[in-house]
């Protein structure tokens, strides 16, 4: 979770009178606020970390960036199952007692890209 | 220079491990403060390929790694209680407390989630108006800006029912804790990329010319630590310590302002306690006054929680740069990422856990291999 990740900023809107985007990270797509970075545009690339941009970054750094995080298996960590995760970890078979439902969403997110 | 084909660009790194080898005329050590360039130096094997005598120390950078026993067993109680959600990143599920984790406290019948930004737990708060929702908020400077601008919507959205159990960390302390040790080795920073993205730069001119040391701001890619490397290098030998940006295309020098004056509205600097460090003055943020309601400890009893820490686990020597992952005797016996005795172990950004994962194991036993995600062990250097 310390990771920042790189994400494209596909759509821009507000939610409760905050700045909001849906941002594609290689695949899978969250929603990002943009409170920290106004007047970033759609097409742009940020640093994202925990659902908040932090800075711009070009396009080329970013895709490389991308590129290395799927490879170090670090995208399956900030966007896989957290509870599948854990259980493997732990050496069970399941969840404890189930996915709730923001790791069903996260799961199934992941299995998208 | 085995093993040097994998990286993006060969031609680069080779450019760069040559330039380091022909600057370099004795040893250096430098401290990687990151978490995440720990596991980029262990993926590529960057310290095997560095020249003799540079070498690269693991730093306390890992968030999940230095939230000390007593806030996690605090977040165990918060969590256990019946009129609570408690809500949290997913890779504090398994750092382990005194006798048990969350994953174990839902599994018992608490209702633990994880969530992906600060902002779904809020979320969560307006859609259970009859529960207590609580977000697990620890972390370097990357995540208090998130956290910050969470309570300040709770705030000003008059959602009651929202609050944060704060273990946030800063990191200049913390290089400054280092440096006072009288055991330190360090002679210069490879300083935290997204950390320097939020702060800027500002903290460290001062810090590096007391102590003399460089302080380079790096990234995460295997060429981003090598250029790293190569600049604080080129420093030592000439005699300089100055701060450079080696990662400018994420970190300005004045940071986010935005995020500074919201961390500056939010929180307020403490002494905070380190696992398996000690207290570092001034070392952590909680909540101001003014946010003081949104408090979890303030809101839930939670003091005076008796801790226990296993004694086998070296991870706060680990954590200084003191000791190598596997040269704890636990390392790979007695402490395996199914096992752990500490956080460095669990936490995906944890040194244990990257020497582990990469089977840097010394001495030890390879012990049943962990899921690794995807890396071509065959092709990783090894010890």
């Amino acid at each position: 979770m310390c990771l920042a990740v790189p994400g494209r900023v596909l759509e821009i809107g507000e939610r409760d009178g905050t700045r909001m985007a849906s941002v594609d990270f290689g695949g899978v797509v969250k929603e990002v606020c943009l409170e920290y970075l106004p007047d970033l545009r759609v097409g742009e690339y940020a640093v994202v970390h925990v659902g908040f941009a932090l800075q711009r970054l070009d396009e080329e750094s970013a895709r490389r960036t991308l590129e290395l995080f799927e490879e170090l298996g670090m995208l399956q960590e900030e966007f896989g199952d957290p509870w599948e995760r854990a259980a493997a970890e732990a050496g069970v078979q399941d969840g404890p007692s189930g996915a709730g439902p923001e790791a069903e969403g996260t799961a199934r997110e992941a299995r998208q890209r | 220079m085995k093993y040097i084909d994998e990286f993006q660009d060969p031609g680069l790194a080779r450019r760069l491990l040559d330039d380091i080898r022909a600057s370099v005329t004795r040893p250096w050590a430098l401290m990687e403060v990151c978490g995440g360039q720990t596991h980029t130096i262990i993926r590529h094997g960057i310290d095997q390929l560095l020249p003799e005598g540079v070498e690269l120390i693991h730093g306390p950078g890992c968030p999940v790694c230095v939230t000390p026993l007593e806030v996690i067993d605090k977040a165990l109680a918060i969590a256990a209680r019946p009129e609570v959600v408690f809500c949290s990143f997913g890779d504090m599920l398994r750092v382990p407390g005194t006798g048990k984790d969350l994953f174990r406290v839902r599994s018992e019948g608490g209702d633990v989630r994880v969530v992906y930004s600060p902002l779904d737990a809020l979320r969560i708060a307006r859609e259970n108006p009859d529960r207590q929702v609580v977000f697990f908020g620890i972390g370097f400077e990357t995540t208090a800006p998130p956290n910050a601008m969470t309570v300040y919507q709770a705030r000003r959205l008059g959602i009651r029912n929202f609050s944060l159990l704060v273990s946030h960390v800063r990191v200049p302390p913390a290089i400054e804790a280092i440096m006072q040790s009288p055991s330190c080795r360090v002679q210069g920073f490879l300083a935290a990329g997204h950390v320097c993205s939020v702060m800027g730069t500002a903290e460290y001119p001062e810090l590096a010319d007391r102590h003399r040391v460089p302080v380079v701001v790096t990234g995460f890619e295997p060429l981003d630590i090598l250029e790293g490397v190569r600049r604080a290098v080129r420093q030592l030998e000439r005699g300089e310590h100055t701060v450079e940006n080696a990662y400018p295309r994420a970190v300005r020098t004045e940071g986010n302002p935005a995020a500074l004056a919201m961390i500056e509205d939010v929180f307020e600097v403490t002494d905070r306690a380190w696992r398996g460090i000690g207290t570092i003055p001034d070392s952590g943020w909680r909540l101001s006054e003014r946010y003081r309601e949104y408090d979890a400890e303030h809101r839930f009893p939670v003091s005076g929680i008796a801790t226990r820490e296993p004694e086998a686990c070296r991870s706060g020597e680990v954590l200084q740069g003191l000791l190598k992952p596997h040269q704890c005797e636990a390392f790979g016996t007695a402490c395996t990422p199914r096992t752990p005795l500490g956080a460095t172990m669990v936490s995906s950004e944890g040194a244990c856990a990257a020497y582990y994962l990469y089977r840097r194991l010394g001495t030890a036993p390879a012990r049943s291999p962990q899921p690794a995600p995807q890396p071509p062990l065959e092709a990783s250097p090894v010890v």
